[in-house]
């Protein structure tokens, strides 16, 4: 049996918060599979980004195990952490985090930019592209863009640098049903088309429908489905 | 791809990029003007200086080299320096300050028009009468004087009876002896003016004059001319350093309310880069190229307005000011504006860097 991409145990996540001690995550434990999409549904303040935010390098663990693609994250100092987030592992935000003053051609060049990748991109990316609907424009800015749009530009630049987990912060927060429908085809679609391990935090049993596994998240605990 | 990133931040606020590079562009012009003035009038004063057309100048003693001399030489020695060997011609001019840099010469006009090779009148004539004055094309144009107008020289009202073609001596000339009596300097010259008969012995003239009168400044007009720089004014040079001071604070003050603004207003897109692994050098190093390249563009702001003052000064006071364009200072301006807005970027620069992805992404 292969080496879980995702290993966490006992996770524990305390804030500060004025003068008393937020308990947001009180010993997760979880194994993702390399190539897996698993979703975890939670209410709001279940502790689900807190998780997002610690398997994406944003922010320190308090206490535990988080190995990603055989990293320990609890050994990374911010500038290791920086690093993660350049080379494993690919955002997708709720509110796009487009740069506005780039068109989308630039908003995926920067990230390969910031990761130091050259030369031209791949035919495998370039098929993505393909499937996300946005060759025709890649000279937009995201302004000129709907919604359903700029998530699939998101999408794409968060996988340009091909890396070993995506991770998806309400994806689909901020879109109508019929986008929202593509946008989780095309989540689906990549992580079958090419093995893309992605963990998406929804509150959405419907989009979560779309994964292989499904996690719940109750008051900084996960339960399986 | 940073560069596109800065150059489209920068596009992004267009208002804001023109002002703060105005703004910077102002230190360069100011320096620039400031030293092209400096440099103008001394080149002005030279090109005037020659064109006298003496080989040899003797001042008072005590006076600096390049200063207004007062008149508090002798004037019998004009006549004792025409008798030494190897000298064609003197003359004395009477030099009175009117206040500023101007001033007003009391000339032979005879005497001046040999040594020069003569005057060009544009119109008019030499003066004749007591009362009247010849003045330069350019004090005409900056007074709109014409032959035959009134102007005010020391309280006292005077016909100018010709303007002449610029680049001789001074800009106002009256009869030596009129402005001496007027002045209460009768007998009194500020400067004798020589003329050899063989350039070649000029060097043996001054050592021979020098001897005579050792405590006069005594001059080849090619040393005089060596002495016209910035470098022989120490006040242009305290005002430059000072300017030079104003424009680093100018540059610095300008840049950091831009960037310090440019910088809350990008928070959320600072968090996007972090996001998507920029380090702290990432960030630091898109703030200060957008800042080389406003200083760059106010820089060129700067050199091109310099041209705007130039016009100015030669269309409104053409006879008060002259401003040269010096290439040399271009890069020293720019520098020195540059390094104003590389301390004004520091702060927000530094502060951008290290903001927290996580609390960048989250504001709104």
């Amino acid at each position: 049996m292969t080496k879980p991409i995702i290993g966490i145990r006992d996770l524990r996540k305390t804030f500060r918060s004025g003068e008393v001690d937020v308990h947001a995550l009180r010993g997760v434990d979880l194994a993702v599979e390399r190539g897996e999409f698993l979703a975890v549904v939670g209410p709001s303040g279940s502790g689900k980004s807190t998780l997002f935010h610690i398997l994406g390098g944003l922010t320190p663990p308090t206490a535990g195990t988080v190995m990603i693609d055989g990293q320990d994250l609890m050994k990374m100092s911010d500038s290791d952490r920086t690093r993660l987030r350049k080379t494993s592992v690919g955002f997708v935000f709720q509110k796009y985090n487009l740069l506005p003053t780039l068109t989308v051609g630039d908003n995926i060049k920067i990230a390969r930019d910031i990761a130091h990748v050259k030369g031209p991109l791949d035919k495998q990316f370039l098929e993505v592209l393909d499937a996300l609907g946005i060759t025709d424009k890649m000279d937009r800015k995201p302004r000129q863009l709907s919604g359903g749009e700029q998530q699939r530009v998101a999408i794409a630049r968060s996988i340009v640098n091909h890396p070993a987990i995506l991770l998806a912060d309400e994806p689909t927060g901020n879109l109508d049903t019929e986008n929202s429908t593509a946008v989780l085809g095309l989540l689906r679609d990549l992580n079958k088309r090419l093995g893309q391990t992605i963990l998406m935090i929804t509150h959405n049993p419907d989009a979560a429908a779309y994964a292989d596994r499904v996690v719940h998240m109750r008051d900084g605990q996960l339960h399986a489905a | 791809m940073v560069y596109k990133l800065v150059w489209e931040n920068l596009k992004h606020r267009p208002v804001r990029t023109l002002l703060s590079s105005l703004a910077i562009g102002l230190g360069v012009t100011m320096m620039l003007t400031l030293v092209g003035v400096g440099e103008g009038m001394l080149r002005e004063q030279e090109a005037r200086t020659r064109g006298v057309g003496a080989d040899i100048i003797i001042r008072p003693s005590g006076s600096s080299v390049i200063g207004i001399a007062p008149p508090n030489i002798n004037e019998k020695l004009v006549a004792w320096v025409l008798e030494q060997p190897h000298v064609a011609q003197s003359t004395g001019v009477v030099i009175y300050p009117l206040g500023g840099v101007s001033t007003v010469h009391g000339v032979d006009f005879e005497e001046l028009t040999k040594m020069s090779g003569g005057f060009t009148f544009l119109s008019g004539r030499p003066f004749k009468d007591a009362q009247e004055a010849i003045i330069d094309e350019y004090f005409a144009k900056e007074k709109k004087l014409k032959a035959g107008s009134t102007v005010k020289i020391l309280n006292r009202d005077w016909i100018v009876s010709g303007i002449f073609r610029g680049g001789k001596l001074t800009r106002m000339m009256l009869p030596k002896k009129i402005l001496q009596d007027v002045t209460a300097t009768t007998g009194k010259v500020s400067v004798i003016y020589v003329k050899l008969d063989d350039l070649s012995k000029s060097a043996e003239v001054i050592t021979h004059l020098k001897k005579t009168l050792p405590d006069y400044p005594i001059y080849s007009m090619d040393e005089l001319a060596s002495q016209f720089s910035v470098n022989s004014v120490p006040e242009l040079k305290t005002f430059i350093g000072v300017v030079i001071s104003l424009s680093v604070l100018f540059g610095f003050l300008v840049v950091f309310l831009a960037m310090y603004t440019a910088i809350l207003e990008r928070t959320r897109e600072i968090g996007i880069l972090k996001a998507l692994g920029a380090g702290q050098g990432y960030v630091l190093g898109i703030l200060l190229r957008e800042t080389i390249l406003l200083a760059v563009i106010g820089s060129a702001f700067g050199i091109g307005m310099s041209y705007v003052t130039q016009w100015m000064i030669a269309t409104f006071i053409p006879a008060s000011m002259t401003q040269a364009i010096v290439y040399e200072w271009w890069p020293i301006a720019s520098g020195i504006t540059l390094g104003g807005a590389l301390l004004g970027v520091f702060y927000p620069a530094i502060k951008a860097s290290r903001q927290d992805a996580l609390e960048s992404l989250s504001y709104d």
